[in-house]
């Protein structure tokens, strides 16, 4: 259900690591819970994030929620494909990614959930 | 949310159907009701496009029956009642003497002495007590909270009246908008009523609660054909802020007068007296100070209920909002200061903190084709 190849936040978000390279997206669980996404605000490419602050927002028919960032460090890309097709992230959540990040203390991936962590924590 | 409040909550008699359904129930006005089945836009655009199947039995149900029950509806109700014919119904307001909202309400004519009111979930009581503290001294009207005797099912969307009409032999295409007919439906003693809330053609079937699961089903499975899908609470709020119908108790309430929701067109301005005419003559004769208007925003965002707004120098306030499913764009209402109310008038809404322009338009976001 929830690929091992990436880690997990508390807040529903998914990263891969390359190196110093991270690519975020948010879960299944996640996309089940919003419904059905009609909006997504990323952060502006050369933003500074920090790890489990804001960095943009997901909407949903009826509700909004704040995307978090998994870690610190500074957004080098975003989706845009998103701005015109957000219903992506619920048809593909593990396989739909919101922005890219340049990790400014890779060590903080550690503090993450594993697939199986994440798996127990929404079961 | 812990069990013992979810015991509180009340019930309706397809309780057991929604959850079978695998629906998503949440709580609201006190009843555990069903927000989404499929999801929302797919719930939404198979009522837009075909039809939908609304559980709505948690809405109350209030009537008045003898003599003087015209003359009682004529005093809480601010539209003219004694227009309505056998058989006819309208959309009107409860009011305080202020001319604000207790509820809206749709206002039945059973029988020559004989008015059923419908109200809204959270509003039962308060409409009940309310009409019964205002009508004692009218005379000879007895009224009834009879909610618990109705279940109320909503075929709604362009299939609605193909799919019903299978199931009855009263000519459905007969009874006009707003004008309702007693019969059977697949044999279910029904009051079949040409209304809704979504901004497409369909009925509402006022039912005797047993026989609630059973029509349900066969009315799911009569027009599985035709693509009819079971619609929860979710898109029930997008399809009628889509058609620009107001939410009572979110977009007017104890606060906001009939005039201010614009709605003055149920405000029976030559009959005799209601409730808050006066203070609605007066707010008529010298002006408002804000008003309800539709809104689309023209930036990125979507705007939500209870956002600040600003417009022509001051401040107002978004009451409901969203991006609609079928026009996929951000609309909503909001009360705006009245020089800022004209279509075409250009405002700012703060979107968590960001300021984004924003249009007012005509609130009749979706219009059906033909209507």
């Amino acid at each position: 259900m929830y690929p091992a190849d990436r880690r997990y936040t508390k807040d529903h978000e998914w990263i891969t690591v390359n190196g110093t390279h991270g690519r975020v997206g948010i879960t299944d669980y996640a996309q089940k819970q919003l419904g059905d996404v009609v909006f997504v605000e990323l952060p502006e490419v050369g933003r500074g994030v920090t790890q489990g602050q804001a960095a943009g927002t997901i909407e949903s028919v009826k509700a909004v929620s704040e995307l978090f960032s998994p870690v610190s460090g500074k957004v080098i890309n975003v989706n845009a494909t998103l701005a015109s097709k957000p219903e992506t992230v619920n048809k593909d959540p593990h396989g739909t990614w919101l922005f890219d990040i340049e990790l400014s203390s890779p060590g903080e991936v550690d503090t993450l959930l594993t697939s199986d962590q994440y798996a127990e924590f929404v079961k | 949310m812990n069990q013992s409040s979810i015991e509180q909550l009340k019930k309706t008699p397809l309780n057991a159907r929604h959850r079978a359904l695998g629906a998503r129930m949440v709580p609201f006005a006190g009843w555990d009701m069903p927000v989404e089945y499929s999801g929302i836009v797919n719930e939404h655009l198979a009522v837009r496009t075909k039809a939908g199947l609304f559980d709505v039995s948690h809405m109350g149900q209030i009537e008045l029956a003898g003599k003087d029950a015209l003359a009682a509806v004529q005093k809480v109700s601010t539209r003219d009642a004694a227009k309505l014919s056998v058989g006819q119904a309208q959309y009107s307001a409860l009011t305080t003497s202020e001319g604000t909202f207790i509820d809206d309400l749709v206002v039945y004519r059973l029988a020559a002495e004989h008015y059923l009111l419908v109200v809204n979930a959270g509003n039962i009581e308060k409409a009940y007590r309310w009409i019964v503290d205002h009508t004692r001294d009218v005379g000879d009207v007895a009224v009834v909270n009879s909610s618990s005797r109705y279940a109320l099912l909503a075929v709604q969307g362009p299939a609605a009246l193909e799919i019903v009409q299978q199931l009855t032999t009263i000519e459905l295409s007969s009874i006009k908008y707003y004008w309702f007919a007693h019969g059977e439906v697949a044999g279910v003693r029904s009051i079949i009523s040409r209304t809704g809330y979504t901004g497409e053609d369909g009925f509402e079937l006022y039912i005797p609660p047993a026989s609630a699961e059973r029509l349900w089903n066969t009315i799911l499975e009569t027009g599985a054909a035709a693509g009819i899908a079971p619609v929860g609470l979710g898109a029930r709020d997008t399809l009628r802020l889509e058609a620009g119908i107001h939410l009572s108790g979110q977009d007017m309430d104890e606060t906001t007068t009939v005039l201010e929701a614009d709605l003055g067109w149920i405000v029976g301005w030559k009959k005799d007296d209601f409730i808050g005419k006066a203070t609605l003559e007066r707010q008529k004769a010298g002006g408002l100070e804000r008003k309800l208007v539709g809104f689309e925003v023209t930036a990125p965002g979507i705007a939500r209920h209870g956002y600040k707004a600003y417009a022509g120098g001051g401040e107002g306030a978004v009451t409901s909002g969203t991006q609609t499913p079928l026009l996929k764009k951000a609309v909503g209402l909001a009360y705006l200061p009245i020089g800022a109310t004209v279509i075409g008038t250009e405002f700012e809404i703060d979107i968590r903190g960001r300021r984004t322009p924003a249009r007012v338009i005509s609130r009749q976001f979706y219009k059906r084709s033909g209507s």
